[in-house]
């Protein structure tokens, strides 16, 4: 019962927890993460490195916000919608984050139920993610046509600093590619659940690491890194 | 310490066919959701009762933070990880704010100089 298989799903003796397992898995000549597998921690290595290439971006859209002398365009007012005869502030990106939430929350319903080995609920839980990510990407690009048909520019707009389109495009645009490929994957998971390859174990094309329930777990990371990522943009960009 | 594992931690790895797959009760995963509800429609509110300064920066940030952690928390799992991996991901971020200090101070001297020098434009 002593052996640690490559996806670390074998039986461990007690280790220390607090700062002493801390420091205890740290120590030399073993595996560090041992509450995650190998994939796991891969995942959440690139997350990391994916938070600094955001956290770049809007440390960037900071620097040009703070240091420009011309008004920053109201984001309350360029992301109103007409509805109803009156202009609702924000509304568009209110419903985005809304979409984006709910998203999250049926990855981990279905990541829940990958566990408990329901390949139906399984499936139809990345399907309604996926489903729910695609209307955030069809919403985006909605935004996106509606603000470059009145002016918008990464050089310039109607309303003010010419450094809001840039900082807009960049930003909203590098997090749609993450949703679209977030899609992509989860349509993909969604297939291998269907066809049962986690219950079999079998290799996937790609990696030709045996297909495993955790699976579902690793593309949940994406997904909610995905989120949370949104929930910056909206906090910095959109609110601020 | 001795790595010897006693009978009660073998039965409990065997019990659990994943003993480390995050499995957890489904409620756990609805009370976040609706909470991150919440915090999204508060957020919204800020905007659209249109607090200003610091009250409005103040509020952002408190939910901002709240969302994010609940999210990374309970859907992404990190409150049942290990302080190995927890600590490996969470810490390295904590240098971004040293940036935003040094981009800060850069962008204020920025401003001031394109005041100074490019009065009207820039």
């Amino acid at each position: 019962m002593g052996e640690t298989t490559l996806n670390g799903f074998g039986a461990k003796p007690a280790r220390p927890s607090g700062l002493r397992g801390l420091a205890a898995d740290w120590a030399s000549d073993q595996r560090a993460f041992k509450s995650a597998s190998w994939g796991k921690a891969m995942m959440w290595i690139f997350l990391l490195s994916d938070t600094f290439v955001f956290s770049c971006f809007l440390l960037a859209y900071m620097t040009v916000r703070m240091s420009t002398t011309l008004a920053w365009p109201d984001p309350s007012s360029v992301f109103a919608l007409h509805i109803g005869g009156a202009d609702i502030p924000l509304i568009l990106i209110a419903i985005m984050t809304f979409v984006l939430i709910s998203s999250s929350g049926t990855m981990a319903i279905a990541v829940n139920f990958a566990y408990r080995r329901s390949r139906g609920l399984t499936v139809l839980f990345l399907l309604l993610t996926a489903v729910l990510g695609a209307t955030f990407v069809g919403m985006q690009a909605f935004e996106w046509t509606k603000l470059i048909s009145e002016g918008v520019r990464p050089w310039g707009n109607p309303w003010g600093a010419p450094q809001f389109g840039a900082a807009f495009f960049m930003i909203t645009g590098f997090h749609g590619t993450h949703v679209t490929f977030g899609v992509i994957f989860l349509l993909i998971v969604a297939a291998k659940v269907w066809r049962g390859e986690y219950d079999r174990g079998t290799k996937g094309f790609f990696t030709s690491r045996p297909g495993d329930y955790e699976h579902v777990e690793i593309m949940g990371l994406y997904w909610h890194f995905v989120d949370l990522v949104w929930v910056f943009i909206f906090a910095f960009f959109y609110l601020w | 310490m001795p790595a010897s594992s006693t009978p009660s931690h073998e039965t409990a790895a065997r019990t659990t066919s994943h003993a480390e797959g995050q499995q957890h009760p489904i409620r756990v995963y609805l009370v976040v959701w609706f909470w991150l509800f919440v915090l999204s429609a508060c957020s919204y509110l800020v905007d659209y009762v249109g607090f200003e300064g610091y009250l409005r920066w103040g509020l952002i940030l408190v939910f901002m933070l709240l969302k994010a952690g609940l999210i990374m928390a309970v859907f992404m799992h990190m409150v049942w990880e290990r302080p190995a991996l927890t600590y490996a991901i969470l810490a390295p971020p904590v240098v971004i704010l040293v940036f935003v200090a040094i981009m800060a101070i850069e962008s204020d001297y920025t401003a001031l100089s394109r005041m100074t020098f490019f009065s009207g434009g820039g």
